[in-house]
């Protein structure tokens, strides 16, 4: 993974409201199929599982699967009942953890 | 009702001439490209000597969902090598201990209308200098580093982010610094001039069948205001060298070195072509 991933989301919101959430990050996606110039097969790394809490509790979760392209694009609504914190986290085969985290201020 | 009448028609222009057929599907889209509230100049009058009327960017020739990720800066894939250029910048390397910044401090300013007028002319070299070769001759020259190896990501990336600071500004060349007008005219001939096994030139595509389709794809006018370009065919961002390396690959043809005279040559008439089209670095195609 080269960049921090991406998330777009509103600063503020009114409480019930619904806001939409865009999610983007930077990953090869290796599916395990392809073979290399030596006829070897490249092992498969892809990021198996997207979730995203909001204040600890989880909104949306993902089990990703090879037919993903790489550079995993998510994009979903969700409610914001009160001021909080949206954490992403995205799990990679090799078992690296990639996270980020935004704050939504509810009026 | 839609499905009727384009069923009827395609039916009618099967009964016609397939050419017909093909015209009609792959026309550049009739459309407008606003990046980040920055309105793109994607359709303007050529200048004065070209082949054409009205200069199209490849953008318009893509799929509506295509052109939807171009439009929106977040949802680009090809922003993340112009980040991974930003962070470059201040990446110190070499023997001088000194990196980007230490001389452009301020790239969003310093670099603003870089990428929209290379190549221009390299007196030192006696050749054309576009933005790939200028990284390196800085790194050589200023940083006591070792220039990049062609298509090396960090290349690339630097090259997106210089380029994106011009985002929106016409391609403009000043052809009259040293002898770049000779070069201009040895890239004309090379653009014209067939090769390769299936005996193609660049114009047999881009001139005369740009709107067409070649197989399933839409030639385009073979623009190249938007390079690097992010292509979702590769899933990373391709060069423009790459690109003109794939180009006569495809004709069958022994594929010139990146850099070489022959494809600065045609680098600076390909630019020119593009004349008054905005810098979309880093565009998003197939």
């Amino acid at each position: 993974m080269a960049s921090k991933p991406r998330v777009k989301l509103p600063k503020s919101a009114s409480a019930g409201e619904i806001i939409t959430i865009k999610t983007l990050i930077s990953h090869e996606m290796e599916s395990g199929q392809r073979k290399d110039k030596n006829g070897e097969v490249i092992p498969r790394q892809i990021i198996n599982k997207f979730t995203v809490t909001f204040n600890d509790k989880t909104v949306f979760e993902a089990d990703i699967e090879p037919a993903i392209s790489s550079n995993p694009y998510f994009e979903f609504a969700v409610k914001v009942p009160e001021s909080g914190t949206f954490k992403f986290t995205w799990v990679d085969d090799d078992g690296s953890v990639y996270e980020t985290e935004e704050a939504i201020e509810v009026a | 009702m839609t499905k009727k009448v384009i069923l009827a028609a395609s039916v009618l222009a099967l009964f016609s001439s397939p050419v017909m057929l093909t015209k009609a599907t792959a026309d550049p889209a009739d459309a407008t490209l606003t990046i980040d509230g920055k309105e793109m100049t994607v359709k303007t009058a050529a200048p004065e000597g070209h082949p054409f009327d009205t200069l199209y960017s490849g953008w318009l020739y893509r799929e509506p969902e295509t052109r939807a990720l171009e439009e929106d800066s977040f949802e680009n894939p090809g922003m993340f090598g112009v980040e991974q250029g930003a962070e470059l910048w201040s990446v110190v390397e070499g023997t001088a201990g000194k990196s980007c910044e230490s001389c452009h401090a301020e790239p969003e300013v310093d670099m603003k209308g870089v990428g929209a007028s290379f190549p221009k002319w390299d007196a030192d070299a006696k050749r054309p200098i576009n933005i790939e070769l200028q990284i390196d001759k800085c790194r050589e020259e200023n940083m006591g580093a070792e220039p990049y190896k062609f298509d090396a990501a960090e290349q690339k990336a630097l090259t997106a982010f210089i380029k994106h600071q011009s985002l929106g500004m016409p391609v403009k060349l000043d052809l009259s610094q040293g002898e770049l007008q000779t070069w201009w005219d040895r890239g004309k001939e090379l653009y014209y001039t067939r090769t390769g096994q299936l005996n193609l030139s660049c114009s047999n595509c881009h001139e005369d069948h740009n709107g067409q389709m070649i197989r399933a794809d839409h030639l385009s006018q073979g623009q190249v205001n938007g390079f690097p370009t992010y292509r979702l065919k590769q899933s990373k961002l391709i060069s423009l060298h790459n690109r003109f390396r794939g180009c006569v690959r495809d004709t069958r043809a022994e594929i010139p070195k990146a850099f070489s005279d022959d494809l600065m040559a045609l680098e600076t008439y390909v630019t020119w072509r593009g004349t008054g089209l905005s810098v979309e670095t880093p565009a998003v195609r197939q």
